[in-house]
């Protein structure tokens, strides 16, 4: 097994406040990660440090071999990242801004056309693929951000939320979708859903006021106590009292 | 290349996107052909040229321009899309470039639309040709520096309101800077600064190129002030970028 994603030592400081404590861990091709934590525990730093998006205070992540303060560009071309809210350009159509993406990520002529269709598919995006972003609904806004992500079929997927503001139908597609690319990618998904660690993860970190509280998987972290529910609360309120 | 190539793209077509385009073009139309004719009495001066547009031009980009930048950054990290264009595979400089070339190239349109006015001339008298074509360089030119300008101060704040006042009051320093009052009060007062304030000014640069005269000092002083803006840009989104 070869890890895709490495995180050594991160930490991330805003002034006194330390956001992002020292943390730690690899992701092999196959495992699909479920990264939790109470809000403002340091997840989306961390993936926004992961992702290249902000500097680390200390510390360094690596993309396929690629560091992401050193090669920003090439860790990047092996990333897919989903930023926390999916945030698209309001005024674009769906098609449009998919295309602006696989621009950037050098496809024209028919590949481009190819990647867009690609993922219009895989995000389920057919029926509004002419209409502007900003006309969409949350879940659908939701779906063109993940369809960003998944649109040149990157080996490492970051997901920052993927499922919030969907639909149980849609939510049940977006965790079909992640089980069945997991074999040939590694994937980091962050959520406040404790069963859909259950359901889709091979593994959970757990993590409060910015430190790895706990790294196993989702059945032997729910071994630990009465529940899933019951551990996070151990963990996270523990921490802080 | 191909990421600025994108970005530039994105860009433009978004003005069109937008009621931005129509509003800024419509605006601009009005106001400098109006300008043209009443107070640069076009007419009544009875010589065949464009000197009272080209003396406008500079004014009005100082409030037109500043509200086509204002939105460049401030808009990416208010709705959090910069998050998505900084982890896409493209160096920096590269979005800092396509998004001013982009917002370059739209006020290039702006100015083209003004041909009535050549044509004007042109059917009224016997214009120098070359010196309108100049003249027009002028003007894209001090647009360059404005939008460069606008650009870097849009990195630094998430308020386009912000945004907007500050690139007008910037501008307006580089704008005025020429100007006989403040070249008066200079050379009365900090004698030493007059000279610099006069080597600063984008309408007194322009002045050369409203003349017919284009001269390698003024196009070296568009391009590296251009550069500076630019560079300055760049530092900004790399340092506020997550804020």
């Amino acid at each position: 097994m070869t890890a895709l994603i490495e995180i050594e030592r991160l930490s991330k400081r805003f002034g006194a406040f330390v956001a992002v404590d020292q943390v730690s861990f690899q992701v092999a091709k196959g495992e699909v990660l479920g990264f939790l934590g109470p809000n403002g525990a340091g997840k989306s730093t961390t993936m926004r440090m992961l992702a290249g998006f902000m500097a680390p205070t200390s510390g360094t992540a690596r993309i396929c071999g690629h560091d992401v303060q050193d090669s920003p560009v090439q860790a990047k071309r092996n990333l897919g990242y989903l930023p926390e809210g999916a945030p698209t350009y309001p005024e674009m159509t769906v098609e449009g801004f998919l295309a602006f993406c696989a621009r950037v990520r050098g496809y024209d002529g028919r590949a481009l056309a190819r990647r867009v269709e690609g993922a219009i598919a895989l995000a389920q995006l057919e029926g509004v693929r002419l209409q502007p972003v900003e006309t969409l609904s949350k879940g659908f806004k939701r779906r063109v951000g993940l369809a960003q992500a998944l649109l040149h079929d990157p080996p490492v997927l970051v997901l920052d939320e993927p499922t919030d503001g969907l639909d149980p139908n849609q939510k049940h597609e977006v965790r079909e979708l992640i089980r069945r690319m997991a074999p040939e990618k590694a994937i980091v998904i962050s959520t406040h859903i404790l069963e859909e660690v259950s359901a889709i993860c091979t593994r959970a970190i757990i993590i409060a006021r910015g430190r790895v509280v706990a790294d196993d998987t989702p059945a032997g972290l729910a071994a630990r106590g009465a529940s899933l529910d019951a551990v996070f609360r151990g963990l996270t309120l523990g921490d802080a009292a | 290349m191909r990421g600025l190539l994108a970005v530039f793209r994105r860009e433009f077509a978004a003005y069109f996107a937008t009621p931005v385009a129509t509003v800024f073009i419509v605006i601009f139309l009005a106001l400098s052909g109006t300008l043209t004719f009443t107070l640069g009495q076009f007419f009544a001066r009875g010589s065949a040229d464009l000197a009272p547009f080209f003396q406008f031009v500079p004014w009005l980009f100082l409030f037109l321009v500043p509200a086509i930048t204002m939105r460049l950054w401030a808009e990416e990290r208010r709705l959090g899309t910069i998050e998505l264009l900084l982890t896409l595979p493209l160096a920096l400089w590269q979005a800092v470039a396509g998004k001013f070339l982009a917002a370059w190239a739209f006020c290039a349109v702006a100015l083209v639309l003004t041909f009535p006015l050549v044509v004007t001339v042109n059917v009224l008298g016997e214009p120098d040709n070359g010196v309108i074509a100049t003249g027009y360089l002028g003007c894209l030119l001090v647009a360059g520096a404005y939008l460069s300008v606008g650009a870097a101060i849009s990195a630094l704040t998430k308020n386009q309101v912000i945004a907007f006042v500050l690139a007008v009051a910037v501008c307006f320093v580089f704008a005025a800077s020429g100007s006989g009052i403040v070249i008066e009060f200079l050379s009365r007062n900090l004698p030493f600064l007059s000279e610099t304030a006069r080597a600063l000014s984008v309408t007194e640069r322009l002045n050369g190129f409203s003349r017919g005269v284009v001269s390698l000092a003024d196009l070296v002083f568009f391009a590296s002030f251009i550069a500076v803006w630019l560079f300055a840009n760049t530092l900004a989104v790399e340092h506020r970028k997550a804020d």
